[in-house]
């Protein structure tokens, strides 16, 4: 083996590579749990169930541009007959108001980037 | 036939997913233990691959004649595909690594009309190759944002830039389809063309089918069943940070991926996965082309015991002057003639 040296290196590095997921863990030294969201207190009836919101709702937010925009059709009926405005701004966030405290949390811990507030103004938390 | 045994072997591993996490329930065993012995796994068997194969010999430079060689100044050399020293040895093996240089080279030949044998370039394993390992580094390199909190910016940069066309929600990462799509022409390569069928073994299916099931679940997950990533990022986590837990509501299609990698992690260091890491010890590209230029003497020549005529003469002198056998030197070197 002349070439223990350049051999060794490269196994080494391999290893730093494909643990790096631990290196990483132990320097950020962030803890691993899931994030809390910040619910709404007062109402408990959403425009889906939340079974349902939790896997669909960038679908559900797709949807209802596409109506909106192309179709000019503005109203959802939920489940259970409750018709709403089809409106990420005015439907959505009337209720999960902080958008740091709701839709961020989840999307940064996943890393996801909805491309929402492309278009949207972001709201802005009163002071 | 190669291939149905593959295939059959693929079908029972989901069996045994089906009737572990479907039936049995046994998401701490598929969720954790499986996954810990298949990286355990992966990691010593590598490690016992290359040092197998260090410890192996490489007597001498192989030469191969796709460039011409440094010699005389007034020759144009081509020092990436013949290298002379270091710098060249790394551009051919970057060449190679990156880029497949030598699948570039792939011919076919075929009998053309009047029985003529033909030769030209075959450029589809390359590019095919080319498509199959970009993605799916590309797609092993995003996975990293279920592995890190905080996500790193340069996994959200790859990420937007595999998503940049924005076609849907989720949106479609393009190197997810083109891993698909890579690894399903791969196999229908090996099925179509009669000569490469021939030669394809059970352990060149079973790689591609593996890998068809992972990313094929893991576009499921993503586009049509929908799991839920934050508790998979819980369980990544639990994993990077030896507190494992699983969390509730994993699907059903997750464990699916999930068992998928961890086969192909376990089965890697056994298996011809293992160019990956044995790429870099290929003798005819790791080496510099300095057959001519300097005398390579064998590292492990031991030394000869040699018995010189001068050294026999002196040894058998006064014997050789007695039968009147003809001398070298006459004078005799030992002391004892001399008195």
């Amino acid at each position: 083996m002349t070439d223990a040296g350049k051999i060794i290196a490269g196994i080494v590095l391999f290893l730093v590579i494909v643990t790096s997921p631990m290196w990483y863990q132990l320097v950020s030294g962030s803890t691993p749990g899931a994030p809390k969201l910040e619910m709404p207190v007062d109402v408990t009836d959403c425009v889906e169930g939340a079974d349902y919101m939790r896997a669909f709702h960038m679908d559900l937010l797709n949807v209802w541009r596409d109506d909106v925009v192309r179709e000019g059709d503005r109203i959802h009926v939920a489940p259970d007959g409750k018709e709403y405005d089809k409106s990420l701004s005015r439907t959505c966030m009337s209720c999960h108001s902080n958008k740091d405290a709701f839709c961020d949390r989840c999307h940064d811990y996943a890393g996801v980037k909805p491309y929402c507030w492309d278009c949207h103004v972001e709201p802005r938390e009163q002071p | 036939m190669n291939a149905l045994y593959a295939f059959i072997t693929v079908v029972i591993l989901y069996l045994v997913v089906y009737l572990g996490v479907g039936r049995m329930g046994l998401e701490t065993f598929f969720g954790v233990v499986i996954p810990y012995a298949a990286i355990v796994l992966f990691l010593l068997g590598f490690v016992f691959r290359i040092f197998g194969w260090a410890r192996s010999t490489v007597p001498f430079r192989i030469p191969t004649t796709s460039g011409q060689q440094k010699s005389l100044s007034f020759i144009k050399n081509n020092n990436l595909e013949s290298p002379h020293n270091t710098v060249g040895v790394i551009g051919r093996m970057a060449l190679e690594i990156l880029f497949f240089r030598s699948l570039f080279r792939n011919t076919k030949a075929e009998v053309k009309d009047n029985e003529r044998l033909v030769y030209g370039p075959d450029k589809w394993l390359w590019a095919g190759a080319l498509v199959f390992h970009w993605s799916f580094l590309v797609v092993f390199v995003r996975h990293y944002r279920f592995f890190a909190e905080p996500v790193p910016g340069f996994i959200l940069g790859l990420q937007s830039l595999d998503g940049i066309f924005q076609i849907g929600v989720p949106v479609v990462y393009l190197t997810g389809a083109a891993l698909l799509a890579g690894v399903t022409f791969l196999f229908l390569r090996r099925v179509v063309i009669p000569q490469v069928r021939y030669i394809s073994l059970p352990a060149d299916y079973f790689p591609l089918f593996v890998i068809m099931m992972i990313a094929g679940s893991g576009l499921l997950m993503r586009h049509f069943y929908k799991v839920d990533i934050v508790n998979v990022k819980e369980l990544a986590m639990g994993l990077v940070s030896f507190a494992p837990s699983v969390p509730e509501g994993l699907g059903f299609i997750f464990y699916v991926h999930l068992f998928f990698v961890s086969v192909l992690f376990a089965y890697f260091p056994f298996s011809k996965l293992m160019h990956l890491g044995g790429v870099f010890l290929s003798p005819t590209r790791n080496l510099a082309n300095t057959n001519r230029v300097k005398r390579h003497i064998n590292p492990w020549n031991y030394d000869v015991k040699t018995h010189t005529y001068e050294e026999y003469e002196d040894e058998f002198r006064d014997v050789m002057r007695e039968a009147g056998l003809p001398l070298d030197k006459e004078e005799s070197v030992l002391p004892l003639e001399k008195e």
